[in-house]
């Protein structure tokens, strides 16, 4: 499952990355492998979405979500 | 003051408070300039500080921008590296302020960490200390400050808590970290090694960081052979640059997490905090774009009417001083000199003043709460399929009272390309500037009719309005598909908590944006309005000489002294340099229905659009006193087209030169402003052809159409 498909509320594992170049701008965020991550809101018009990791709210266009391959936790 | 003695670069992530931290160190005595080639200005500023022997000792500190790593991701970012890394830059620092946002501290630490390993002299400031109270956060500083093996100073730099500590700790000789926080070399020791070797320096972390950021080392001031030695290593070890950033980032995140679990612990879980719930309200589908919109009028109705009053006094008062000037200086061209050249440029300059200020202290707040995050973060999509950013929409309203403020305001939007475009395509907005060239032109060809309660009048004028948020609109989609990116860019930011403002960030801001205004481009405002000067208060020949002994004959004796005087202005305008400008390009306009009179005024306002309604009265010998324009809107009305025999202001006419105003580059201050903002002349040179052309085609297309 992809980062871009989560929905309002829904908690995920971040698994691993489709795109080498974006990921390594996802990983200085604090995007890591193994780190939870839940999606807080996403705007108004379906795009971007704001996600909390690492402690902080972080947010991002749903193209660079598109790339992070999450594992849903319940 | 004199060179100061030690240099000191403050780094951070953005919204750490950095520039708080700035500020209270060094309040007012802070300069703003260039760095070459980037749309980030250097913060310098100065301080003196007390060691505790009583020596005095004189710090420059300089502010960089706020990054998230020490991997450059734009060119902007470059510059914290260049200065960091490169022990030769003029500004690489003695020692070096770390600040962390204690509220945020994993990702913060990342950053932290790079530049500990960096083996500069660092101290660490863990600033927001209230805010982590409110989260619930306690930190064991003292073993933070043990494991980093760093001096580490708490900071609620707001209040100034934690201040006097952070400079009795730069007053004492700050120690190079003696710990690698990341082992580097393991990652390929052979590469390492060499590089260390090669550029003489201890820091494993700056050779691994050379290695991995090879194109920008390559203007480093190093010898050649030594940066041919750098490449040439990393080819022989096969150095995978992205790998290796990759497994950088994953294990000083995980080193991260071991030091967080050893000093920080979170009392009560604070989550849903209050910026949850603002948050609710305000990205809100239906509460957050009606705040939003509310907002920008209230930014609107500050700049646009509300500026116009320190605006007018602005004006009364030079109008006072020119007043002065020429009475006080001897009259002859020097005197007209200062007067119509220095001052009114200097006047030109100034009146920007107010509403510069206005919407800076706007955005400063904006900014500073964290709302300005929000708005971007609900306008981005809508805004994306024109190329542009949420953060475009304030520099393109505001952009309706005067383009010159908001293309300072795009400072805001950290995408080049989508900077880019909105300083590109904010000056199609309808600025105030163009107010009086509308009206007069709507009232002399458009009738004052009402069509069901709907006065026209007021109707084409709203119409002019719109066509310039389209032809703006519509230009920064066309732009999206030709400008191609520098670089990869990121829409990734931090939605960062909500904050009360800060008065004094908040002053010094907009004394910032003032400043920066006056003195770069002013210099161009003033140059061009000199010029201009030259241009229409010159003519070849002796031509001034013989208009002026013309009205000296005794047939004139009997014409008012005013009368005389104004007859005598308008000849000599259209003698002077200007005027024979806009009779050498007649042939250009005839197609879009200018006269070389039009096209005079097409010369003096060249630099100002409201200028054009100045130059229509001088050139129809229309007094200055009293209903201006009414008179000048009769002797407009009168003016027959020789050819025709008809009026010459048809319908055709005037929509064309309405067109042409709303869409010609007929502003000094904003090329300036938009050379200032982009640092080069390719942009504003582009802009500049573009809006001529835009206007040149729509006045050519108009009055064809419409020509009877």
């Amino acid at each position: 499952m992809l980062l871009s498909e989560l929905r309002r509320g829904d908690k995920a594992i971040i698994d691993s990355f489709t795109d080498y170049e974006a990921s390594l701008k996802l990983l200085e965020m604090g995007c890591i492998p193994g780190e939870q991550i839940e999606v807080i809101r996403i705007a108004p018009l379906g795009d971007p979405i704001a996600i909390l990791v690492a402690g902080y709210l972080l947010s991002m266009r749903k193209d660079e979500a598109a790339v992070v391959v999450v594992r849903m936790v319940d | 003051m004199p060179s100061a003695s030690l240099h000191i670069a403050l780094v951070g992530n953005p919204n750490s408070g950095k520039s708080t931290v700035f500020n209270a160190l060094t309040g007012l005595n802070q300069k703003v300039a260039n760095f070459p080639g980037v749309t980030v200005d250097k913060k310098i500023g100065t301080a003196t500080l007390t060691a505790e022997d009583g020596k005095k000792i004189d710090v420059e500190f300089i502010d960089l921008p706020g990054i998230y790593s020490l991997y450059p991701k734009s060119i902007d970012e470059e510059i914290p590296f260049r200065i960091l890394c490169d022990p030769n830059n003029e500004l690489h620092p003695d020692a070096v302020i770390i600040v962390a946002d204690g509220t945020n501290l994993k990702r913060n630490f990342f950053l932290c960490s790079q530049v500990i390993d960096l083996k500069i002299p660092v101290v660490l400031v863990i600033n927001m200390a209230d805010m982590m109270r409110d989260k619930g956060l306690q930190v064991d500083f003292e073993v933070v400050s043990k494991k980093l093996g760093v001096p580490v100073i708490p900071m609620n730099a707001r209040k100034g808590e934690g201040l006097e500590e952070l400079r009795k700790a730069l007053t004492q000789k700050l120690p190079v970290p003696q710990i690698d926080f990341l082992d580097i070399r393991s990652y390929a020791p052979e590469v390492v090694d060499g590089i260390c070797a090669t550029i003489n320096s201890s820091s494993h972390y700056d050779a691994f960081l050379a290695a991995n950021n090879l194109h920008i080392i390559t203007d480093f001031e190093m010898q050649k052979f030594k940066k041919d030695k750098i490449r040439e290593i990393c080819e022989t070890h096969q150095f995978d640059s992205r790998q290796m950033q990759a497994r950088e980032s994953i294990e000083r995140y995980k080193k991260i997490s071991a030091l967080m679990n050893d000093t920080v612990r979170q009392t009560g879980a604070l989550r849903k905090s209050y910026t949850h719930a603002i948050d609710n309200v305000l990205t809100h589908r239906i509460f957050g774009y009606a705040i939003f919109l509310a907002i920008l009028f209230i930014i609107f109705q500050f700049i646009f009417a509300f500026a116009s009053y320190p605006m007018e006094m602005i004006d009364t008062g030079f109008a006072w001083l020119n007043g002065k000037v020429k009475d006080a200086l001897p009259a002859g061209i020097i005197n007209d000199l200062v007067v119509n050249g220095i001052l009114a440029g200097l006047n030109g300059i100034v009146v920007f003043i107010p509403q510069i200020a206005l919407l800076f202290f706007f955005i400063a707040i904006l900014e500073d709460t964290g709302y300005m995050a929000r708005a971007s973060f609900i306008m981005d999509k809508l805004m994306r399929r024109f190329g542009l950013n949420g953060k475009s929409v304030i520099p393109l309203m505001s952009g309706v009272a005067c383009a010159v403020p908001a293309i300072m305001s795009t400072r805001t939007i950290q995408n080049w390309k989508e900077r880019i475009i909105t300083i590109f395509v904010t000056p199609l907005m309808s600025c105030s500037a163009r107010l009086p060239v509308y009206t007069l032109l709507i009232a002399l060809i458009i009738p004052n009719h009402y069509y069901y309660g709907i006065n026209l009048q007021g109707m084409v004028l709203m119409l002019m309005y719109l066509i310039g948020f389209i032809a703006a609109i519509g230009s920064a989609y066309v732009l999206k598909k030709l400008i191609r990116a520098k670089e990869r860019s990121y829409f990734m930011m931090e939605l960062p908590l909500y904050r009360v403002p800060r008065w004094s960030t908040i002053g010094l801001h907009i004394i910032e944006k003032v400043k920066v205004f006056l003195f770069d481009a002013g210099k161009v405002i003033i140059s061009i309005s000199i010029i201009l000067w030259v241009l229409s208060s010159f003519a070849p020949g002796n031509s001034f000489k013989t208009i002026e002994e013309k009205y000296r004959k005794p047939e004139y004796a009997s014409v008012p002294a005013q009368e005389i005087e104004r007859k005598i202005q308008s000849e000599k305008l259209e003698s002077s340099y200007a005027g024979i400008m806009g009779r050498v390009i007649e042939p250009v306009i005839k197609p879009i229905g200018f006269d070389w009179k039009i096209g005079i005024a097409l010369v003096t306002s060249f630099a100002a659009r409201e200028v054009f309604v100045g130059t229509m009265s001088t050139i129809y010998s229309v007094g200055d006193e009293g209903k201006t324009q009414f008179t000048l809107k009769q002797k407009m009305q009168n003016e027959l087209n020789p050819e025709t025999g008809l009026p010459r202001y048809t319908l055709a006419v005037g929509l064309s030169l309405m067109l042409f105003y709303a869409f010609a580059m007929q502003c000094m201050s904003t090329v300036a402003v938009v050379f200032r903002e982009t640092k080069g002349s390719r942009w504003p040179l582009i802009q500049f052809i573009y809006m001529f052309a835009l206007a040149y085609v729509s006045s050519l297309v108009a009055y064809q159409v419409l020509k009877p």
